[in-house]
């Protein structure tokens, strides 16, 4: 059962978050103080929800750019709706959140599942789509923070056990999506699709369908990303979390999840997230300029996907009684 | 249409099908695959399923279990019409198979590939493995087979990546057991117990339906049988009722006696000469030598390495070690092109996707290595290229609507020439044929072996990887053994019988 | 079995035939359809020099999308093409500090896309890693690099030959610009539908397993369509630093999707294996014109790109909902 949650691939990624951890602690020690490091992983959670969802999207064989631009179109609306209807709850407004995310992955999941159209085209229409509607319904303005009620503001920083709720979402999500992915059929089916997807439909699974949800998955993720976001930083305007779609591909790239589908894991795309939010959270603190941060991510990408290359590289079939188990 | 219904013994028609097919159709853009076929499965009994490549057993099959959808006729569980929308319906009827092709997944488990689809449920509904890795555990054993339910799949040999496959199909409690060429990757204690199995099956009651073309086999196991020919249904009836030139004569439609073309044997020079090529992990030490005019056999069980060795000596995989020598001199070969320019061809296995690029019209396919010599200076000179297209396919007598038309709509027979013309044009002096006549109707299969004949005789050195017996005897002047990756014997002459090559490839 | 052998005729259909039924002809249509429909949106499209205006829309991205349109068309993609032109652009940038003149300064942009395209195609053709997560990588790490050098200044002090190439005028109202879009147009089109190279890039396209069984240098020819979109991405940096006089590490942010969008809509499939070049020649035009009508109308370019984005979209769905419904 624990060979199932670690593999020796994630394994060594937490080992290398370790290190860069201790890197850093040699010259800011006060940087691995659990408070610190509780910040650390608050600020990497809107990384950590998305890559959850892409991860479920990648494993089918399928990619989505456009969540990005969902999470920005979700927190618009969020952040209107609150203006409007200051009374809201905010229970109300987290599930509108993660509906409309939702409805719009039921888009793209749609438009892959029964016209068939590649998944990266798709989500590239759609990610110039969203945002543009962002500014339709905005007339180009912004949402600012004296405008949204303080309920709604609140809520990702409230404190439960001494972690604020936006670190508890993540971790509620991490929980959950380990078990649907490991024990459900969905999540086993996602795991079939992407690894042979001929062979998925000869044990009755439905490729498009699975898809589909990966998507709605992945979309309602960004829609509840959206509106902590928005609260957080307590804004709301077109551009926000703009490119954020490239850097959960690479926390998913980091975490071992191949781009060719069927290889990957909750744990990894966890894990690829926090390595980016260790390192872009660390560089004004070891005084780089942020000016780096930018190639230090593509850096990172690239060695990544060049050492899981490396270790999943197949040898050739194993015809030799002797190669047999020899790994 | 269920033409021996008034010959059975009354005994037998007290006994009901549990599974019957009756005028099924199935239709495909340009190919009748099944035409108003009949199909009868008793319980306990093996009925085997006997017909050429194209007669439509894979079809049947796929009908059968719900991944294709009749055009016309009826399916009856039990006497009643049903159809079987998704292949999870069929499973729920308690149908279960066994395909050719393995439909497993490297990535996940052993246990999970056996229980994909109906895994044991734990509390709440969810996946419980502990109870599918002991239940796992409990079939591997029981079709003795020592494999480690938790390793991945892709670490797996052949030969238990099909034991796996079995193993999945008797994880759903069924009624009907199909298995589709279950022996092909086995070795010999192996099917020795599969046999075992099968009787194991019968006694429980279930219906099986084997598919095959080794007749010792069908003669060992099967109580009944059904002929299809060209996708129409010839016959049935009882094993003991028939011998094996009755069946074939229902397979083929005529008498047959095997001919293979007579051939002058007096081979040329050495062209061609291996030494002690390896690779980590498919095939060790293997070398001989060929000369001009010769055809060299390579015969073995599936999975024994022979493709994974033409690939190397064609450059498609870097082997780990050895030296090939072409007309004396010492060639560096790391690609196919690098194969092409010593002189080595390759007509692979997979004629769809490694053989030709089916979305590309004829002479496109049939110039792609040649292109060096119908263009000039790089521009393409397409009368050149319809030229030399229709040189060389005309010479293998290619039936096709025009130069024109897409390699994949052409039966397998023409593009198999498609494949063979491209090499031709390029005047090679090795040959090497995978399978050649794999999956081609009899017709075309003579003119196949009348075509290597021919080149043979203009002086190529043709290397044919075969697993038919019949075949490898009647065209090859040697022929090597291979097993688990190894060279295990070089036969000649007097050696060359059906015993000795099944014995060397199966170890006994 | 001795037959007289049949006689196979070398077409069924003429090559006219097969292009007038094609997705090229569909796109022409859409074109014409927006031509029209801008002439009567607004009052001020009809008029040459601000036709000419409307080209740098879509001169530098196409001169991009040719070469992308073979990499796609091969199987592979390169998403760092605008992150090449800032690096290219950054490099030139550094080079007039340090003064050198117009000539040199071409060298640098053109070598500096090369560079980056073999980088590209090294890890993709060497490490066998996959493009689409290989050139994201790369996108960050060359822009990453302009960020580096530059921070949030600005290179200025371009010579003034140098303008030319992005704001010169060869005749009339013809701009440089465009005059180089088109010949580059003719020298891809001429490769891809002309040369054994072009049919190389099919063949891989539509099935690299084939090609490599086929004796086709399959790593060979992916690295030379890497160098060549390395290169078209310093050729559009020539052109756009020289239009704008001055560096910045954010120029030509966001241009690596409206190429692959350019392309796409020009009727190459994204999957690879086929395409052509005078679909995508229609498909800037459509997009050059669409962005320059809406413009016209004042609409904010946000709400442009939803046009886009629909517009790529739909030109794809549309063929299979009509085949949906005919099946009906």
């Amino acid at each position: 059962m624990l060979q199932r949650l670690i593999t020796s691939r994630e394994a060594l990624l937490l080992g290398a978050i370790a290190v860069l951890l201790a890197l850093i602690a040699t010259r800011f020690p006060g940087y691995v103080a659990p408070s610190n490091l509780a910040d650390v992983f608050n600020d990497t959670s809107p990384l950590i929800l998305l890559a959850i969802g892409q991860m479920i999207v990648i494993l089918t064989k399928c990619i989505d750019l456009s969540v990005a631009a969902n999470l920005a179109l979700t927190g618009m609306v969020v952040s209107m709706i609150n203006v409007a209807l200051p009374g809201l709850p905010v229970a109300v407004i987290l599930v509108v959140a993660v509906t409309l995310g939702a409805v719009m992955g039921m888009f793209n999941g749609i438009l892959v599942w029964k016209l068939d159209i590649p998944p990266i085209v798709v989500t590239l229409g759609t990610m110039t789509i969203f945002r543009g509607i962002i500014f339709l319904i905005s007339d180009g303005k912004w949402v600012n923070s004296h405008e949204m009620s303080p309920s709604f503001k609140a809520f990702p920083r409230a404190e439960f056990l001494g972690l604020p709720m936006l670190s508890w979402t993540a971790i509620l999500a991490v929980i959950l999506f380990t078990v649907v992915m490991s024990r459900t059929t969905l999540g086993r089916a996602a795991y079939a699709v992407g690894g042979n997807p001929h062979a998925a439909t000869y044990t009755g699974i439905d490729v498009g369908r699975t898809q589909f949800w990966a998507f709605t998955i992945s979309g309602a993720l960004a829609g509840l990303t959206g509106y902590l976001w928005v609260s957080r930083y307590a804004v709301a305007y077109v551009d926000i979390a703009g490119g954020f779609e490239l850097d959960v591909v690479a926390a998913c790239v980091i975490g071992g999840i191949s781009i060719a589908g069927g290889i990957g894991s909750v744990g990894g795309a966890l894990l690829g997230a926090l390595f980016l939010g260790v390192i872009k959270n660390a560089l004004p603190v070891i005084n780089v300029s942020p000016f780096w941060q930018l190639a230090i991510s593509g850096g990172a990408i690239i060695i990544a996907v060049a050492v899981n290359a490396r270790a999943s590289q197949t040898k050739g079939r194993i015809i030799l009684k002797s190669a047999e188990h020899a790994t | 249409m269920l033409m021996q219904a008034e010959t059975d013994t009354r005994a037998d028609a007290a006994q009901d099908p549990v599974l019957a097919l009756d005028g099924i159709t199935k239709t495909f853009p340009g190919v009748k695959a099944l035409d108003r076929v009949s199909l009868r499965l008793f319980p306990g009994q093996v009925t085997a399923l006997i017909g050429e490549n194209g007669a439509g057993k894979s079809t049947v099959v796929k009908t059968l279990t719900g991944i294709y959808q009749p055009d016309g006729g009826d399916i009856l569980v039990d006497g009643t019409a049903t159809r079987f929308p998704t292949a999870q319906d069929a499973a729920d009827a308690g149908i279960t198979a066994i395909h050719q092709e393995t439909v497993l997944f490297d990535e996940l488990s052993v246990a999970e590939n056996i229980f994909l689809g109906h895994a044991p449920r734990g509390r709440f509904g969810l996946i419980d493995w502990a109870t599918m890795e002991a239940k796992a555990v409990e079939i591997l054993r029981g079709i003795g087979a020592e494999i480690d339910p938790a390793h991945k799949l892709r670490d797996l040999g052949i030969a238990n990546k099909h034991l796996v496959a079995i193993a999945r199909a008797l994880s759903i409690d069924a009624r009907v057991v199909i298995m589709d060429e279950p022996t092909a990757a086995l070795s010999h204690k192996e099917i020795h117990e599969l046999y075992e199995l099968v009787e194991k099956l019968k006694a429980q009651g279930k219906a099986i339906l084997f598919i095959s073309h080794k007749f010792d086999e069908i003669f060992r196991i099967a109580d009944r049988y059904t002929v299809f020919r060209d996708g129409q249904y010839i016959g049935d009836g009882k094993i003991a009722d028939v011998t094996e030139a009755d069946l074939v004569k229902m397979m083929v439609g005529r008498d047959v006696s095997q001919i293979f073309p007579t051939r002058d044997a007096t081979p040329g020079d050495e062209v061609l000469r291996v030494e002690g090529m390896s690779h980590p992990t498919e095939f060790a030490d293997i070398g001989f030598t060929l000369k001009r005019g010769e055809i060299l056999g390579f015969y073995g069980l599936v999975g024994a390495g022979r493709s994974e060795f033409m690939q190397a000596l064609f450059g498609i995989t870097a082997p780990s070690a050895g030296t090939v020598t072409i007309d004396g001199a010492v060639e560096s070969i790391r690609s196919p092109a690098d194969a092409v320019d010593a002189g080595i061809v390759y007509v692979p296995e997979d004629r769809g996707k490694q053989g030709a690029i089916t979305a590309l019209p004829i002479f496109q396919n049939v110039t792609l290595p040649s292109l060096g010599r119908t263009s000039k200076k790089s521009f393409i000179r397409l009368a050149e290229e319809f030229r030399l297209a229709r040189e060389y396919t005309e010479r293998l007598d290619l039936r096709a609507a025009s130069l024109d038309t897409d390699v994949g709509n052409l039966s397998g027979g023409n593009q198999q020439k498609v494949v063979i013309a491209k090499w031709l044009a390029t005047q090679p002096k090795v040959i090497i044929l995978d399978e050649p006549t794999k999956g081609i109707d009899i017709g075309s299969k003579a003119a196949v072996h009348e075509f290597m004949a021919e080149l043979a005789a203009a002086g190529l050195a043709v290397i044919m990887v075969s697993s038919e017996i019949p075949e490898v005897l009647g065209m090859s002047d040697r022929v090597i053994v291979m097993r688990e990756g190894r060279m295990v014997a070089e036969l000649a002459g007097g050696e060359l019988t059906p015993e000795t090559l099944v014995r060397h490839a199966a170890g006994i | 079995m001795t037959e007289t052998t049949r006689f196979i005729p070398d077409r069924l259909q003429s090559p006219l035939q097969k292009r007038l039924k094609s997705w090229e002809s569909l796109l022409l249509l859409v074109a014409i359809s927006i031509f029209v429909a801008n002439s009567f949106a607004s009052p001020y499209f009809l008029n040459a020099w601000n036709l000419s205006d409307a080209t740098f829309n879509f001169t530098e991205k196409a001169m991009i999308a040719f070469a992308m349109a073979l990499l796609i068309i091969s199987g592979e993609i390169d998403l760092s093409v605008a992150s090449i032109i800032a690096l290219a652009s950054t490099a030139m940038g550094a080079a007039v500090q340090m003064g050198v003149g117009t000539p040199v300064l071409i060298l640098v942009g053109l070598g500096t896309g090369v560079l980056c395209g073999a980088f590209n195609g090294v890890l993709v053709t060497r490490l066998g890693l996959p493009s689409i997560v290989v050139t994201i990588g790369t996108m960050s790490l060359f822009r990453g690099i302009s960020y580096i050098v530059l921070g949030d200044q600005a290179f200025r002090g371009y010579p003034a030959d140098f303008a030319f190439f992005g704001q010169g005028y060869v005749f009339w109202v013809i701009t440089f610009e465009l005059v180089l879009f088109a010949v580059i147009a003719v020298i891809y089109g001429v490769i891809l539908h002309m040369t054994n190279f072009g049919r190389t890039v099919y063949a891989i396209g539509n099935n690299p397993t084939g090609a490599l069984f086929s004796g086709i240098r399959v790593a060979r020819v992916k690295f030379v369509l890497f160098l060549l979109t390395g290169l078209m991405s310093g050729v559009a940096a020539i052109c756009l630093t020289s239009r704008l006089g001055s560096t910045r590490p954010s120029i030509a942010t966001g241009w690596e999707l409206e190429v692959v969008t350019m392309v796409v809509l020009g009727g190459v499939n994204i999957l690879g294996g086929s395409g052509s070049i005078p679909g995508v020649v229609i498909a800037a035009f459509v997009m050059g014109m669409v962005t320059f009508g809406l413009g016209l109308l004042n609409v904010p370019g946000i709400v442009m790109s939803i046009v886009i984005g629909a517009l790529l979209i739909g030109v794809i769905a549309l063929p299979r909902l009509w085949k949906m419904w005919q099946a009906r």
